[in-house]
């Protein structure tokens, strides 16, 4: 009984280690969404131009897009190579639940995409004059928001594997999915940023959170399996 | 009763059935259109303030309707066949996208004709549009998804999923466009307050709802009856029914 109890928490640890290493090790892959964050938040800024007024006001409308591509970009990586070498197989042939492995790559993909994002985020937003009172507030969204993307993400990305023109596929169908994360998170910095209360606003993206964090690993073993099955 | 369910949930019966159901069902939706633009187009007075533009609800509104509808028969219909391993239910659901997704289109076109005159402009990010415009996304995604995966037994079980994850997220896209609407209270839209809808101008449209939902089980029972025929090609009565035609 001991040993079963361990087994859960060792496969969860074990994948999750197996994930952050392989990561580490493909330091493109790592780095490539955090270029294309910066990349895209700088085509904004050249196409509205440098004008302080106008970029404050577009500030967490175009980070959180920009996010929300970046993070779209690196979700078709998650499953993909282990279908190439056969892992994903084993996985599904392992007698350890699927679910443990599932949340531990879900994690594992959170802790290298969208990790960096956040972070990064912090420079961008003094880049386009985003009001430091709204600074923490933009984290605070994205340290809710990009684990909704990563777990939604998770089920189209198990259901999209090894598709002909994956990423394009993935791409439109996540993106209307994503949508109440956009609009809240765009809220709550807007509402910081003109000195309003944003409470309300965070604890809908926390129950968005809950929400996913309950179904999204369920369907996304059940999508392996009818992919694989 | 499960005996008699699963009898006729088999794709055979199902093919023979059908075959009986779809003129009756076209002949119904045919006679109700019927009455339904008559009354809606002829006998229903014009409306006091949009005079005779008002009448393009008779087919905007059941179209409206219907992409909600339908897009919840996908949702059940899937999860049916991905719980039951029922057949039939599957070529329910990939036959019901197209026509979804055209009800969806409808919609947004006679909503952008209406506004047209209405509200001065062809588009208008009003909530209930771009709910109707996601929700089209969503239609085009789970198409996209069918086509994309060669085999249709895989297609069909990975398109259930697809619509149980977009069911359970149209509530919460539905509210957040809502709320986002109220929030970005952009070019006032002078929102004629729409007064309680006169009897004489429900009825037609009532009966263009039923005759939209008429057409689409006639439609519908169509197109599942040729994904059946896909689906189930290499099948003994699908050969059978091949050659008798062969003659």
């Amino acid at each position: 009984m001991q040993m079963f109890h361990n087994s859960t928490s060792t496969v969860l640890i074990a994948v999750l280690k197996r994930d952050l290493v392989i990561g580490l090790r493909h330091r493109s892959e790592l780095f490539n969404p955090l270029v294309f964050f910066f990349i895209v938040v700088t085509m904004f800024v050249l196409a509205l131009g440098p004008y302080e007024t106008t970029l404050r006001q577009v500030a967490p409308a175009v980070i959180w897009v920009a996010a929300l591509l970046a993070s779209t970009l690196s979700l078709d990586m998650m499953f993909h190579s282990d279908l190439d070498d056969g892992s994903l197989e084993q996985f599904l042939l392992s007698p350890h639940p699927l679910i443990i492995i599932v949340v531990a790559k879900i994690l594992a993909h959170w802790l290298l995409t969208a990790a960096p994002l956040i972070v990064a985020a912090l420079f961008l937003g003094l880049m386009v004059y985003l009001p430091q009172t709204a600074i923490m507030p933009l984290l605070l969204t994205l340290l809710l928001g990009t684990p909704v993307l990563s777990l939604v993400g998770a089920v189209l990305a198990a259901l999209t594997v090894g598709l002909r023109g994956s990423g394009i596929l993935l791409t439109l169908l996540i993106l209307p999915l994503y949508i109440p994360v956009l609009i809240f998170s765009v809220a709550t910095v807007d509402n910081a940023a003109k000195g309003l209360a944003i409470t309300g606003e965070l604890y809908f993206l926390g129950a968005i959170l809950v929400l996913a964090a309950t179904l999204a690993p369920l369907a996304t073993t059940s999508s392996l399996r009818i992919r694989l099955g | 009763m499960f005996e008699y369910f699963y009898k006729y949930g088999s794709p055979r019966h199902f093919y023979d059935l059908s075959k009986m159901f779809v003129p009756w069902l076209g002949g119904i939706c045919l006679i109700l259109l019927i009455a339904g633009l008559t009354g809606g187009l002829v006998l229903a007075p014009p409306d006091y303030q949009q005079g005779e533009g008002f009448r393009i609800i008779y087919v905007h509104v059941p179209s409206a309707w219907m992409s909600l509808f339908i897009y919840m028969v996908m949702a059940t219909a899937g999860a049916t066949g991905l719980i039951w391993k029922v057949k039939v239910a599957d070529a329910l659901a990939r036959a019901s996208a197209p026509l979804g997704a055209s009800f969806t289109f409808l919609a947004l076109v006679t909503g952008s004709l209406w506004g047209k005159p209405m509200w001065g402009t062809w588009w208008v990010w009003d909530a209930r549009l771009t709910s109707e415009l996601i929700l089209l996304f969503l239609y085009l995604g789970y198409m996209a998804l069918q086509t994309a995966i060669d085999d249709r037994r895989t297609a069909a079980r990975a398109g259930a999923i697809l619509a149980l994850v977009g069911v359970v997220n149209i509530p919460i896209i539905h509210y957040s466009v809502e709320w986002w609407h109220t929030l970005h209270q952009g070019p006032t839209i002078t929102k004629l307050d729409a007064p309680s809808i006169h009897i004489s101008m429900l009825v037609p449209l009532l009966i263009m709802a039923l005759a939209f939902m008429f057409y689409y089980a006639a439609v519908v029972l169509l197109r599942a009856r040729y994904e059946i025929l896909e689906n189930e090609r290499n099948s003994a009565w699908v050969c059978e029914l091949i050659e008798q035609r062969r003659g």
